[in-house]
């Protein structure tokens, strides 16, 4: 077993995990159970994560290999009592159906409008291209995508 | 129009706040002390019997607590078809067999300390096999000297026609007229053959399912599932334990589309809980979803049409046969849809026959999976339609209107086909197909682009196409959904349902309902779905049942609180109850200028005087099915270079009644036909020579992304269903049904290549056009 501490939402965490452990798996087993698991196989986004403010699928990660980093869940852009106006959005927008592949295609969302907050149709497509979801035909995310970056442009 | 207070307004979706934060739980993400980890070992053989299972080895692995299969488990026959009971289904399964029917059926399961030790010692568990001859074409196993797939016990729990000697996992044959006059009567025959293929729910949350004994050792089992009931009454019977002695939760769920319809897990969890007296975990990867879980069945349907000159459909002949896989669940009643929600949608057509047999075959499963068997059913149908005008030159937008069932009509189809027994004869009370049709033609610009192969960029040709489908609302006199409310101090109300939210919005929409009745904001309705032991029955989400069925239970019970609340009142104001209107969350006698508000009407009615609770239950069955409508058009460009077809555009218009949430009605559309499009042009299972399946993951099993989809226009046509809540009809299934059949009439608007055989990939549609001599 390894040890090691992780910056997870701005609080420093020590974790001990197997070496060959996937970091999507200690984050679950640690209770941070928003970032979910769709496939592990890199393929549906759900347990999408900023890892030092970089967006990886959490499966993908050696928990070893982020040891010392920062680590951003979709909890710590927002939570019920304060959201983040992104998942304002996706609730005004009816974006969200089941939910599995919301807190994925939330922070895919955040790290697009974050170095570009006025995109275009098509970079919405493109940033959202790794966030499967079966539910919404993805109409109203992309409407929520929208929404989101004329939210965070008012503020 | 009809004028409402929340039906018809898009609330936001109550649950999605706490969703789109990380809050809501799935079932896996709830935390479980002591627990076990099961890994299941599956066959890799098509079709074998079991000689010996050795587990000596994996015994003795560290960690390894229990191991199951047929020599320490009961065999006890039933059906992982969740439906109402008797179920139409064959009991042809046991938890653990002696013969395993495909590759990735069940042979053993591991409980362990961990799920690494689980999964490694699954492998070291030695199973011997006697290899049989499987079935791997459905057309073959009817034929004699046949491989038997199932030779046990096996049988039906109601009458129908089941003959597991023949392979022949259901039978339905129903006809009107005289099939023999319509063709004398034609002047041509058009007889065509279409397939579809295996696909996958692909729900993004895997099936998973938890249990555990509570304080007083009763099992409490946590599942991802469309039908907590049934899981609780099949679990009851699978282990021979009480119904009282279960208690099963159904939290946040996924993502169902029919594949959790299905009792897959919960019994196993259960099991293990039960015999060590601990804890259990099964979630399973996407591999095994993919492999061992269930499929939408697929389908070989001959149609045989009697055309007259003037375009006149004389007759119309059925034969459908249905791929049911290992398992005959769902085998008799998708087959019967196929028949039942297509067929009365043209119920001009005077002579009539279907016949549909589902076959067992040595492969993947067949289940419960949105569209129910009407899916590949509109698909051949809406195809013909387009042959036959073609052939007639009649502008086939006309045709469809001229054919399609209307207001004030019925169809024979109601009356004899229903779920392994008669149907239930309806008329059709609201039917807005023809604005349907209308609007989105004029969306797609139908009339400036069909038959015109407008050329795009390189060697790219466009073309439009268009289907129309209806579907039901719950199956009449079978589905039941029930709800309990009560009052509290503030005004506000707890509404218990047993109706299963998969992430529909269906207890935001049950909320609207029970708030529009009682003229408050949704707020104010306090939600709790879907947990037998607080909640009342409910069959549970399919069939397109839950918005006409449950809201029903849901709008008969807040009137039973609103009778209550104006009792209270009326003593409270000195009034006569019908004096009294309800409004602003206050009851007010307007004569006498007086008012008293929700909050005093609740707290006298439990402190002051004659104290009581202000509660109702009220439960709810459809006497009938009312069909909502839809026209679906598709706009493609084809590249004549590689076959590669684009969908640009995608139009739907559909009659859903009165929308309770607009929003909420769009999405189900939208996320309908994204998931229509992708089956219709890339998805499909690839076999192995073992008949293994190939690609059991997102990588090699591809679905559409945000790359992929069309503009989308999805319009609801203002409608009203007088035997509906608030004139609402469903919306969860239908839009499912058009997009294939629209693209492949598209198709074949833009090139002249008919694709009769799903999905549409570029390689076959490159190799139908070189067939046709178009390249």
């Amino acid at each position: 077993m390894m040890e090691g501490i992780f910056r997870i939402n701005g609080k420093e965490k020590r974790f001990t995990f197997n070496p060959r452990s996937r970091l999507l798996t200690v984050l679950r087993e640690n209770g941070y159970t928003e970032v979910k698991e769709g496939c592990k196989e890199g393929e549906c986004g759900a347990c999408i994560i900023l890892l030092d403010g970089r967006l990886v699928n959490s499966c993908q990660v050696l928990t070893a290999s982020a040891i010392g980093k920062e680590i951003i869940t979709v909890k710590g852009i927002g939570d019920i009592h304060s959201p983040h106006p992104i998942q304002e959005a996706f609730v005004e927008a009816s974006a969200v159906q089941c939910g599995f592949c919301t807190p994925g295609m939330i922070l895919s969302t955040y790290y697009l409008l974050k170095d570009n907050p006025n995109p275009k149709e098509d970079e919405i497509r493109k940033a959202l291209d790794g966030n499967l979801c079966r539910c919404t035909g993805y109409v109203k995310i992309i409407d929520a995508v929208k929404l989101a970056s004329r939210k965070m442009g008012e503020k | 129009m009809n004028e409402f207070d929340v039906v018809g307004k898009s609330v936001e979706k109550i649950d999605s706040l706490s969703l789109a934060t990380g809050n809501a739980r799935f079932t896996d993400d709830f935390r479980l002390e002591n627990q076990l980890h099961l890994a299941i070992l599956y066959s890799p053989h098509p079709h074998a019997e079991i000689l010996d299972i050795d587990d000596s080895e994996a015994r003795k692995m560290n960690g390894v607590v229990d191991i199951l299969h047929y020599k320490n488990v009961e065999g006890v026959l039933h059906t992982t078809a969740g439906q109402g009971y008797p179920e139409p289904s064959p009991y042809d399964t046991v938890l653990f067999d002696r013969k395993v029917r495909f590759v990735g059926d069940r042979v053993a399961l591991v409980a362990a300390e961990d799920k690494d030790i689980a999964g490694k010692a699954i492998k070291s568990i030695k199973v011997e096999y006697r290899i049989l001859k499987p079935i791997l074409d459905p057309e073959k196993a009817l034929d004699k000297g046949a491989p038997r797939i199932h030779d046990g016990d096996e049988f039906t729990p109601i009458p129908v026609k089941y003959s597991p000697e023949r392979n022949l996992a259901a039978e339905i044959e129903i006809g009107f007229g005289n099939l023999k006059k319509g063709f004398k009567e034609a002047d041509f025959i058009v007889d065509e053959v279409y397939t579809t293929q295996f696909a996958s729910h692909a729900a993004i949350e895997p099936h998973a399912a938890l249990s555990y004994l509570d304080e007083q050792g009763r099992l409490v089992i946590i599942t991802s599932t469309q039908v907590p009931f049934h899981v609780r009454r099949i679990v009851s019977m699978v282990l021979s334990i009480p119904v009282s002695r279960i208690r099963v939760i159904k939290p946040r769920i996924g993502g169902g589309f029919g594949g959790k319809q299905e009792v897959l897990l919960e019994p196993l969890v259960a099991l293990v809980t039960l015999r060590n007296k601990r804890p259990a975990r099964l979630v399973l990867e996407r591999e095994e979803v993919f492999r061992s879980t269930r499929t939408r069945h697929p389908m070989r349907i001959r149609l045989k049409t009697g055309v007259g000159e003037d375009g006149r459909i004389t007759t119309l002949k059925m034969d459908a046969l249905l791929n049911s896989g290992a398992y005959g669940t769902h085998a008799l009643t998708v087959l019967s849809n196929t028949g039942a929600k297509v067929l009365p949608l043209f119920n001009k057509i005077e002579n009539v026959h279907f016949i549909g047999r589902s076959v067992y075959t040595n492969l993947p499963v067949g289940g419960a999976y949105r569209g129910y068997g009407a899916t590949q059913g509109y698909f051949a149908l809406n195809q013909q339609l387009d042959i036959i005008t073609r052939k007639t030159n009649q502008d086939i937008l006309k045709f469809l209107k001229d054919w399609h069932i209307r207001e004030g009509e019925t169809s024979d189809v109601f009356r004899a086909l229903g779920e392994g027994k008669e149907g239930v004869s309806q008329i059709i009370k609201s039917c807005k197909l023809d604005e349907c049709i209308d609007r989105g033609a004029k969306e797609i610009n139908w009339y400036e682009k069909r038959d015109k192969k407008i050329r795009a960029r390189g060697d790219r040709v466009k073309g439009v196409g268009v289907a129309i489908a209806m579907q039901g609302s719950g199956i009449p006199m079978v589905d039941m959904g029930s709800a309990t409310m009560k009052m509290n101090e503030d005004g506000s109300f707890n509404l218990n349902i047993g109706a299963t939210d998969l992430g529909t919005g269906s207890d935001t929409i049950l909320a609207q309902i029970a708030a529009e009745v009682l003229k408050v904001p949704v707020e104010k309705i306090i939600v709790l779905s879907s947990d037998t032991d607080f909640t009342p029955f409910d069959v549970g989400a399919y069939a397109s049942s839950t918005t006409y069925v449950s809201g029903g239970a849901v709008k008969k019970c807040a009137e039973k609180i609103k009778g209550q609340m104006l009792d209270v009142a009326s003593g409270l104001l000195e009034s006569k109850p019908e004096e009294l209107i309800i409004a602003d969350e206050k009851i007010f006698n307007k004569k006498k200028g007086k008012a008293v508000s929700f909050e005093e009407i609740a707290f006298h009615s439990l402190y002051r005087e004659n104290q009581f609770q202000i509660q109702a239950e009220a439960s709810h069955f459809g006497i009938e099915s009312p069909p909502p409508f839809i026209a679906q058009f598709a706009e493609v460009e084809v590249d004549k270079r590689t076959g590669k077809v684009d969908v640009v555009k995608f139009v739907s218009a559909v009659d859903c009644g009165q929308p309770i949430n607009p929003k909420l009605a769009e999405g189900q559309v939208e996320g309908a036909v994204i998931n229509g499009i992708s089956y219709a042009l890339c998805e499909e299972y690839n076999f192995g020579s073992t008949a293994n399946l190939l690609n059991c993951s997102f990588w090699d099993y591809k679905i559409y992304t945000t790359l992929d989809i069309p503009e989308m226009v999805t319009i609801i046509v203002e409608s009203f269903e007088e035997t509906g809540p608030f004139g609402a009809k469903s919306v969860g299934e239908i839009a499912i049904n058009g997009p294939m059949p629209a693209i492949a009439n598209a198709i074949y608007d833009a090139t002249g290549v008919r694709l009769f055989d799903s999905p549409f990939t570029s390689e076959k549609v490159y190799n139908r056009m070189k067939e046709e001599g178009i390249i």
